[in-house]
């Protein structure tokens, strides 16, 4: 893994996403609680914490595929309210990975990568395919294209899934637990990818528990734990100096495995 | 250095594993009960074989033209459908128009036939595909019942035989998909009163038999319209049919659409693709594909469902065959009247089932959810 120098690069000022006291409950359940989050331009965030500690809902709320209840959401200055057409607008620039890929397995690779820019942005096809390609090229796997999902590895159809979100040309990224569902030998290509990405200075935030991609590319660590962000700091004093007992015994379990 | 490892040479499977042998070894003689089966059924083919084949072809007559040429034969009296086989194809269509009939057939499998070829390109089959389905009936309308351009009006109460059960079939299928896909995604709609509509529209429908749908439609609903409004007897059957048909769709399709895993709609959303969109493009694609038998066993019961509108008095193929047996020139023909009917409605009801599977096969993109 090469090794960019997130903490050094100067952050933008400019706020990219914005979450002030956001509330949500399932039902009686309070899934989150009291989230407050502000990500900046060009920021990359790791959220870390047991299951069921509200790591993927928060990151699922800023493209609102969960409502929430209480609070307010700002992505890129445009407030997330429950309008339908402003969520659709926020999403088209908000990228998405998720665990288990999602690619649509009726279309090829290449029509998986064209299929929103054509109908959400309205690309004509061939600039979509152009556009596709050069996204394909960069995850590695201008070969697969016209190729069915089904027929992909788990490393490349999650790689395929990268270039899906980055062929919408999103100013934000975000991750939920990209390599969980991958056989080991496939995580290093994912996350090559992920850090490519970072290089060139893309907003990420990412679910995973993958530390060691924390330690190298995130500006920012986070830990939740019960629907609450219990700590948060840069990789190298959260992994080294962690404030709160519940970090420290999160961390001894997942480093020491 | 150790030597790289060889990989033991693949051997022949043993010879009663493969082959004629292998086969009949595994699927008619693998266990006692088996046998006992497959020679019973043996026993069951020959004794049936035979006389169906003397009865249909050998000791049958095919030549004359009257019945008193089959008087000498003890087989099938083929002559009785051949006497009748226009009025089976036509009904009581005037002799004189038929041609526009054979037209609007020829028009069809001419509007069909390169959405079926493999050389025609794919983009260019949905857009074939909907100027079929928007600007085909026009014309078959027009030119069935006439009335305009010089044609000669012929009433709908004149149809009958295979034409009229083709339009009732084609009707019915071409409405129920379209109209149970909307109920289907109605019915799990986030908007109370759509899914209330829906759910209530599907039960009501699913509730009554066929019969009494029809039987409502041309005895009730006269009823209930002013006096003098009146419209086609047939018009009324086809609403029945497509209505009746759309809630039997509408649950199979449904069927399909619990089977999309939410990553898909939530894949859809995230791109920012609308409701509308997100279905069209993504969702319904693949629930029609997983439940293509379920779309086809529908329109197979349709096809056969057809031959309930004697009970309206229209002269369907079944009912237009009937009709022929009880002809006081040729009373006795029965067997041979209903045997054919029921060739006819075989051969479309296997050529559909064929065709899906075939359609299936197709559109396999080697992903199973």
């Amino acid at each position: 893994m090469s090794e960019p120098s997130p903490t050094s690069a100067p952050l933008s000022d400019q706020v990219m996403i914005d979450m002030q006291g956001v509330h949500k409950w399932y039902g009686t359940f309070h899934v989150l609680k009291d989230i407050n989050l502000t990500v900046r331009k060009g920021e990359r965030i790791v959220i870390c914490g047991p299951s069921g500690s509200g790591k993927s809902t928060t990151i699922r709320c800023i493209n609102h595929l969960e409502a929430y209840q209480r609070g307010r959401i700002m992505v890129d200055s445009q407030a997330l309210t429950n309008d339908i057409k402003q969520i659709e607008r926020i999403r088209r620039e908000v990228g998405m990975v998720f665990q288990h890929f999602n690619l649509f397995p009726h279309l090829t690779v290449l029509e998986n990568c064209t299929l929103a820019p054509i109908w959400v942005r309205k690309l004509p096809r061939q600039a979509a395919a152009e556009i596709a390609m050069r996204y394909l090229q960069r995850v590695k796997i201008p070969e697969q294209a016209n190729k069915y999902p089904g027929q992909l590895s788990g490393g490349q159809q999650q790689r395929v899934a990268i270039a899906r979100s980055l062929c919408m040309n999103p100013k934000i990224m975000l991750f939920d637990e990209p390599t969980s569902a991958l056989d080991p030998e496939m995580i290093k290509e994912v996350l090559d990818t992920m850090v490519a990405l970072a290089e060139d200075g893309m907003t990420m935030i990412c679910v995973t528990h993958e530390m060691g991609f924390a330690k190298t590319v995130a500006h920012r660590v986070i830990f939740m734990d019960g629907g609450e962000i219990i700590e948060q700091n840069a990789p190298a004093l959260f992994f080294s100096q962690p404030e709160s007992e519940r970090t420290k015994l999160f961390l001894s379990q997942i480093l020491h495995h | 250095m150790a030597d790289p490892h060889v990989p033991h040479p693949d051997l022949p499977p043993p010879a009663s594993a493969i082959g004629a042998l292998g086969w009949l070894r595994r699927n008619l003689f693998s266990s006692p009960f088996n046998v006992a089966l497959t020679v019973l059924a043996l026993y069951l083919l020959l004794t049936l074989i035979p006389p169906l084949l003397r009865w249909a072809l050998l000791d049958a007559t095919w030549s004359g033209d009257n019945r008193e040429a089959c008087a000498a034969n003890r087989g099938a009296c083929w002559i009785f459908i051949r006497v009748h086989l226009d009025q089976f194809l036509y009904g009581f269509y005037p002799e004189a128009q038929r041609w526009r009939i054979n037209t609007v057939v020829l028009l069809l499998l001419l509007g069909a036939a390169p959405l079926f070829i493999r050389t025609v390109p794919a983009k260019l089959k949905p857009r074939l595909g909907l100027g079929l389905l928007l600007v085909y009936p026009i014309i078959a309308i027009v030119l069935l019942k006439g009335g305009v351009f010089g044609l000669v009006a012929v009433d709908t109460s004149s149809w009958g035989g295979l034409l009229l059960t083709l339009v009732i079939a084609g009707v019915g299928m071409t409405a129920a998909l379209p109209l149970g896909v909307l109920l289907a995604l109605g019915r799990r709609s986030d908007m109370p009163a759509i899914q209330t509509l829906c759910v209530t529209f599907i039960e009501f429908w699913r509730g009554v038999p066929l019969i009494t749908v029809l039987f409502m439609s041309s005895v009730m609903l006269p009823l209930f319209l002013p006096a003098g409004m009146n419209f086609d007897k047939l018009l009324r059957a086809l609403i029945g049919v497509s209505l009746f048909q759309a809630a039997y769709m509408a649950e199979v399709v449904r069927g399909g659409l619990q089977a999309i895993p939410k990553g898909q709609f939530e894949a859809a959303a995230a791109l920012g693709l609308g409701y509308w969109k997100s279905m069209l493009l993504i969702v319904l694609p693949q629930a029609l594909k997983l439940v293509i038998p379920g779309i086809v066993n529908t329109f197979i019961a349709l096809f056969k469902d057809t031959s309930l509108v004697l009970i309206i008095g229209l002269f369907d193929l079944m009912n237009i065959v009937h009709n022929a047996t009880t002809n006081p020139e040729w009373l006795g023909f029965s067997t041979e009247g209903y045997v054919f009917a029921a060739a006819v409605y075989w051969l479309f009801c296997f050529g559909i089932s064929r065709y899906s599977q075939n359609l299936e096969k197709r559109l396999h993109t080697g992903h199973k959810h």
